[in-house]
């Protein structure tokens, strides 16, 4: 058809129906994908975080179901048998050896589980410890970041949600714990708390955990809060202020569809990467202080404590120290690296 | 410097004291939340002896009393009371004793960390992507990732236990050279990191570019141009790794024997020393305060275009 360019005329072309060809294009190829399944796939297009989440979950698994079949615990010391005189044949033995009466039993013909990494200077098998350590460090390390994630994430979304004077007080109180030297108000505090609680939870299911490991968690829950809920508040300041959040103010969406189609996925992103990087600080903290005899209640082990156990025949066995070390750095250098993955992954944004 | 930096740096050093104040306050109402008071854990204690203890302390006044006298002590003498279990000592002069062996390790520390680490930070932002650069940074993630306690130690075993080439003890001048290194890998490895991405920041922007293409030597466009505008960002971490320094000797001190501070610090929470424990707690939090301030500051000033919160 012969046509102007300037011509007012309805361009009749447009009207003719669409052809199988040109349906083709409109028909989905494939489901639509999620924030969260690009999340994924991105993810697993990163190898160091594949591998390091691969690494965490073994650990992890490992320390949860080895303890269930291994034929030893880790409180058991080997030598000390009801009635005989204590066998100190058990303590400090080397990878793969025996003590006395176990020797016995091979020459008679029975099979003995071996003590993969040998004894502590107690007769107690080593490689349970290990496990058991690893189990206790991981477990305190992860609920300790929930304790912060909750305690972090009210406070912060109050602050951002009310604004005004409620922020302000906030904020404040935020800025001074903020510079408070965290490290040692954890070790004050835990110093002083374990003396505290300890009547407060006799008898109760907390006992079994033990005072060191409850102050810690009180620690976290009173001084760690306070970047979590930073971040909260700011995303929270600056999602409210966004141009698709406005958009759909325009297009007549409430306050609850605002909050759960934009507010919270796009802030919650920020929100597990955070508390997946705090796990190994938490780690890193527990070790600290149970390195400094402010952890774990002796029998039980974590990994903090048995390198400090370690230290006192660290000349005659280092391999004693040497394994604990290798599993907290690994354990943490995963994480860590898994937790950089999550970031690349999930906000692009945050990656400077 | 204008008025608003000024003003900047006044919030900051209110925030500071006020931080301070806070420290002590907790410090001292923790400390005598301890139920059944100090001298409970010393055995086969009579009733009298025990009042006339208590009266010797100042700990038959009410708490509210007990503070003021504290604080006041403190602020106008620096006097944090005698110890409770190192018999006839104050507490100030154990710390005194202790300083000057922890300054050493810690300056030494913190230099050895900015020196090797800015090194080689930018070493691995100028080959970046090359094997040199891929090798310092699987190196310092892996410092990074390992306690410093355990660090400590197991340079302990290799160091000066197998190869001897350092004595194990930390009371000699030699014998501070291990707890140093020990000390300064993490904010080494810290610092690498972030030259490295500030330089890699610093390389990309035009005026490099300009200067090259002006045909500056590659040399001085790296240490006049780059260098010197990438190492604003390691002035942040001023703060922190002083207090990381400061939080680390502690482990470190235990482990090589250093007669410093710290092992004043640890012994002091194992032997339930409680006024050595608050007077430690107080001087090394005031420590690392006053440090975060002169860092925040020299941030300021020496880039105006930053505004921190």
């Amino acid at each position: 058809m012969n046509k102007k360019p300037l011509s007012l005329h309805v361009d009749v072309d447009k009207f003719i129906p669409a052809t199988e060809q040109d349906k083709e294009y409109m028909v989905q190829m494939r489901p639509p994908s999620t924030f969260f399944k690009d999340g994924v796939k991105r993810l697993l297009k990163n190898k160091v975080a594949t591998v390091s989440f691969f690494i965490i979950v073994i650990i992890a698994l490992s320390s949860i179901f080895i303890p269930m079949f291994w034929p030893y615990s880790y409180e058991t010391q080997l030598g000390v048998v009801p009635g005989k005189p204590v066998d100190s044949s058990y303590n400090n033995l080397k990878p793969f050896e025996y003590g006395e009466t176990e020797l016995a039993r091979i020459e008679a013909g029975e099979k003995v589980f071996p003590h993969v990494f040998g004894t502590d200077s107690s007769g107690r098998d080593y490689f349970i410890r290990v496990v058991y350590g690893t189990r206790i460090s991981l477990a305190v390390g992860f609920f300790a970041s929930i304790i912060v994630l909750i305690v972090g994430m009210t406070i912060g979304s109050i602050a951002g949600y009310c604004g005004g004077k409620i922020d302000l007080i906030i904020m404040r109180i935020v800025d001074i714990i903020y510079s408070l030297p965290d490290t040692l108000m954890v070790i004050l505090l835990s110093a002083v708390l374990g003396t505290v609680i300890d009547k407060a939870i006799q008898g109760t299911i907390l006992e079994k955990i033990g005072t060191n490991i409850i102050s810690l968690f009180i620690v976290f829950a009173l001084l760690y809060w306070v970047s979590m809920s930073r971040l909260i508040r700011g995303q929270i300041l600056s999602l409210r202020e966004q141009e698709y959040v406005l958009a759909s103010r325009a297009a007549g969406a409430k306050g609850k569809w605002i909050i759960t189609k934009h507010l919270i996925p796009n802030c919650i992103s920020v929100v597990i990467i955070s508390t997946a990087l705090q796990i190994p600080s938490a780690i890193f903290t527990e070790s600290y202080l149970s390195f400094l005899g402010l952890g774990v209640n002796a029998p039980m082990p974590s990994l903090g404590s048995l390198a400090s156990d370690a230290l006192n025949g660290l000349a005659s066995y280092p391999s004693r120290l040497v394994i604990p070390a290798i599993v907290i750095s690994l354990i943490v250098l995963s994480l860590n690296l898994f937790g950089d993955g999550l970031r690349d992954a999930f906000d692009p944004k945050l990656n400077g | 410097m204008n008025s608003k930096t000024w003003l900047y740096i006044l919030k900051r050093i209110l925030l500071a004291i006020l931080t301070v104040w806070v420290v002590i306050t907790v410090t001292f109402f923790v400390m005598h939340a301890v139920p059944g008071g100090p001298f409970n854990s010393e055995k086969a204690i009579s009733d009298a002896a025990k009042a006339a203890l208590e009266a010797k302390y100042g700990l038959d006044k009410p708490v509210g009393e007990q503070y003021v006298t504290y604080l006041k002590d403190i602020v106008t003498e620096f006097d944090f009371g005698p110890s409770l279990k190192q018999k006839g000592r104050d507490v100030i002069s154990i710390i005194l004793d202790g300083l000057k062996t922890s300054a050493i390790l810690g300056v030494c520390a913190a230099v050895l960390a900015l020196i090797v680490g800015v090194i080689l930070g930018a070493v691995a932002a100028i080959k970046h992507n090359k094997l040199i650069d891929k090798f310092i940074m699987v190196i310092m993630t892996a410092f990074v990732s390992m306690p410093s306690f355990i660090m400590g130690a197991l340079m302990l075993i290799v160091f000066a236990n197998k190869l001897r080439w350092f004595p194990a003890n930390g009371s000699t001048t030699a014998g501070l050279i291990l707890p140093i290194i020990a000390l300064s890998l993490y904010p080494m490895a810290y610092i690498t990191r972030l030259t490295r991405s500030s330089m890699l920041d610093v390389l990309g922007q035009d005026y490099i570019r300009t200067a090259r293409a002006k045909g500056v030597a590659p040399r001085a466009v790296i240490f006049k141009h780059a260098l010197k505008n990438s190492l604003i960002p390691v002035i942040t971490y001023f703060g922190p790794m002083l207090a990381y320094i400061v939080t680390g000797s502690l482990v470190i001190e235990k482990i090589f024997a250093v007669p410093g501070i710290g092992r004043a610090f640890v012994n002091s929470i194992t032997a339930r020393d409680y006024p050595l424990i608050m007077g430690t707690t107080i001087v090394l939090a005031t420590l690392i305060v006053v440090m975060n301030l002169i860092s925040d500051i020299m941030y300021k000033v020496v880039d105006p275009r930053i505004t921190l919160e």
